[in-house]
């Protein structure tokens, strides 16, 4: 599996991402989105430039970037690993299966392993509810994800 | 030779790509010439993945399928009527399928999602015909008629809705289209996005026209990418046959739609929620009145409908108001597509009309439980639905009959539990759910769903476990009154379901989960 390539943050490009979406209703979130998708997070520095090209205070955009679940404030690592959380998931032995996956690697909800290469993040329901438990490896969808299936996506993520 | 290899999320999660790459090599190495076809799914999600081979006796179908199966497949020569043991025989003669009355379904599945000649050769577009040539006024009338109700969960009625917005002058007007669909154990806004999404872009666009509104927006979950791609590409498409744009089909109605991608927050499924979020805030609820059909997205008249709501109009406008509402049971009308899921056996969408019971879905329908051990507990509705115990199967599938056990239908969701399941930690769950996702307006969502949890932990710890449960039902009590929306005034459903039905789950401490 490749990991996502981000570019280093930089604040030409992210004047001209801020630029390309301006025209549109409510920008703030198409904005904030097409950010994150360039540079894998929404850098404290870009709060300014949101703020000046939609007329904002910069506290506003931080109060709405906040808000927001999937808006990171930090690079993640170079997979991210979603694993669903909801009712239908923890019928199926989600809970059990994601607390061991965490102990094996030593980390927490939302945790990046020291070298890198992998964020595990909750998600609340991926609609693939009936063939659960469901997962999200970077952007491929994973049905009736069992603890061998996830502990060898795991070792295998470079 | 024509094939279908469904390219919905759900088949994917579970190979389907996988699949449709090994057929391809293998009859590229037999030098046999197939066709692919990669349909949206028919929602029989336990045969996921499912092939189906179109034959002069209908279209065959095999699932779930793993790689190894293929060569199988071939070597069987299925494409000749040989046999192989996943033959499920024709698809549409499942059990779970032709028990079926699909009215907003009927096309899921059976095509390419992304093909608009598909999509007209099936039947679409018939409902914009007829709403471009009876007009505004008789497009509402029928809506009205068909007593549609919102599939978002509330149930209000639709034509109402439009009735007002259309009434509401203004310089323009709105059509947001609700696919925030954040509830666990449903997928029926997902899977018309990708297996119909025209039937989607058709609905807005007749409400459109309906109540003069000229942009619309689906606001659409970060977490369906499968669904967002399809629909930005069916909305271009759309835009370049003229069907949506300055002259919807050469008419002098104009109207378009943007998908607007959701970040991640429960919350913003609430309407007006969706709607500061829309307009680029922090998606805190407002207080109402105004109704967004007066005063709705950036302060105009706006209609916003769950993606079902919208998605059943071209039918109704197709087949008439009446063919709709002579289905149903009271005053729910129509037909409901019942996502069943969890852990559940034949797990996948069913629409039917209302009235069937909920033990008819549960056991006659979905055949019980994935592990095979009984069913403990179903949760209907979502996150803010009650936990039903067996006793209470007898309840007929009907906004008001759920409301009357302390329950709620809302977006149609089933999510099956065991007799493993520990209802002490699915009420934990709910308050920590409501907690992680409140949008912090109000005290008793903000403050009390975090006290909820922790005095669930108290339970569990065996600390004053009656004067602590005591504590869990003031602090419901409290919620119910006092929170300005769902999230906080619904959370008490399954807390207090399960503590009626499940007591024996709250004396015992459960070991924690790493011990088990
Ligand atoms: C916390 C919360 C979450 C909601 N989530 C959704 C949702 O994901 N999709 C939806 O259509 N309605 C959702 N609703 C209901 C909407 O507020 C609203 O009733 C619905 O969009 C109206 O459309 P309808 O009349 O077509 O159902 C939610 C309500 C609450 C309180
Ligand atoms: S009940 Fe909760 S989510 Fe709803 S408005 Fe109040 S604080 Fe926000
Ligand atoms: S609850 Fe996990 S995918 Fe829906």
């Amino acid at each position: 599996m490749m990991a996502k390539q981000h570019s280093v943050w930089n604040p030409a490009d992210a004047r001209a991402i801020i630029a390309a979406e301006l025209h549109r209703e409510g920008a703030m979130l198409p904005i904030l989105h097409a950010l994150q998708a360039a540079f894998g997070y929404i850098p404290r520095d870009a709060e300014p430039l949101v703020a000046e090209a939609l007329n904002l205070s910069r506290a506003e955009v931080h109060g709405v970037i906040s808000f927001y679940h999937d808006f990171r404030r930090e690079p993640a690592g170079r997979h991210v690993l979603k694993l669903c959380r909801a009712e239908a998931c923890q019928s199926m032995g989600s809970e059990v299966t994601a607390r061991r996956l965490l102990d094996l690697l030593g980390l927490d909800w939302g945790e990046t392993s020291p070298d890198g290469r992998i964020t595990i993040e909750p998600v609340y329901c991926l609609g693939l509810c009936a063939t659960a438990p469901s997962a999200l490896f970077d952007d491929e969808p994973i049905g009736r994800a069992d603890q061998q299936m996830l502990e060898t996506l795991v070792a295998e993520a470079a | 030779m024509k094939l279908f290899i469904p390219q919905d999320m759900a088949a994917v999660a579970v190979g389907a790509n996988r699949i449709a790459a090994a057929v391809e090599a293998e009859a590229r190495a037999r030098n046999m010439p197939l066709t692919i076809v990669r349909n949206g799914s028919r929602g029989l999600f336990w045969l996921e993945p499912l092939l189906e081979v179109e034959t002069p006796a209908g279209r065959i179908g095999y699932g779930p399928l793993t790689v190894a199966d293929v060569k199988a497949l071939f070597d069987a020569n299925i494409f000749e009527g040989g046999t192989h043991a996943k033959c499920v025989g024709p698809v549409e003669a499942i059990p779970f399928l032709a028990r079926q009355t699909r009215f907003t379904f009927a096309r899921a599945g059976i095509a390419d999602p992304a093909s608009l000649d598909d999509y007209r050769a099936l039947g679409g577009y018939k409902g914009l015909e007829t709403a471009l040539s009876i007009g505004p006024a008789a497009i509402v009338a029928a809506v009205k008629d068909s007593g549609l109700r919102g599939r978002g969960g509330a149930g209000f009625p639709t034509g109402i809705k439009w009735e007002t917005v259309a009434r509401t002058g203004a310089d323009r007007k709105y059509i947001v289209c609700n696919a925030d669909e954040g509830d666990s154990g449903t997928f029926a806004d997902r899977l018309i996005m990708e297996a119909d999404p025209f039937m989607l872009i058709e609905g807005m666009t007749i409400a459109g026209i309906g109540v003069g509104a000229t942009q619309g927006y689906i606001y659409l979950r970060s977490e369906y990418p499968f669904a967002i791609a399809m629909m930005n590409r069916a909305i271009a498409l759309a835009r370049r046959a003229g069907l949506l744009g300055a002259a919807i089909n050469g008419s002098a109605h104009a109207f378009d739609i943007d998908v607007r991608v959701g970040a991640g927050a429960y919350v913003c499924g609430e309407e007006t929620s969706l709607l500061e979020s829309l307009e680029g805030k922090r998606g805190q609820v407002r207080a109402k009145p105004p109704l967004p059909a007066i005063k709705g997205l950036f302060g105009r008249p706006t209609i916003i409908n769950n993606t079902i709501t919208l998605a059943s109009v071209p039918f109704i406008l197709a087949e008439g108001a009446q063919r709709y509402a002579e289905l149903g049971y009271g005053r729910s009308r129509g037909t409901m597509p019942v996502q069943i899921a969890g852990n559940v056996r034949h797990g996948g969408l069913f629409e039917c009309a209302f009235g069937v019971t909920l033990g008819e879905l549960v056991d006659d329908i979905a055949g019980g439980t994935a592990s095979g051990r009984p069913v403990r507990a179903v949760q209907a509705g979502g996150p803010l639905g009650a936990y039903f115990p067996p006793s209470l199967f007898d309840t007929p599938y009907d906004y008001e009959a759920f409301a009357k056990r302390d329950g709620l239908i809302g977006h149609g969701g089933l999510v099956l539990f065991d007799d493993t399941a520990d209802m002490a930690r699915m009420a934990r769950f709910a308050m920590e759910f409501c907690a992680h996702e409140s949008c912090g307006k109000c005290t008793p969502c903000r403050i009390g769903a975090v006290r909820g949890v922790e005095t669930f932990d108290k339970i569990a710890a065996g600390i004053e476990p009656e004067k602590n449960l005591a504590l869990v039902r003031d602090l419901c009590e409290t919620m119910k009154l006092g929170s300005l929306c769902a999230l906080g005034g619904f959370t008490p459903y399954p807390v207090l379901s399960a503590l009626n039905h499940f007591p024996q789950d709250f004396t015992a401490s459960p070991l924690p989960l790493a011990a088990e």
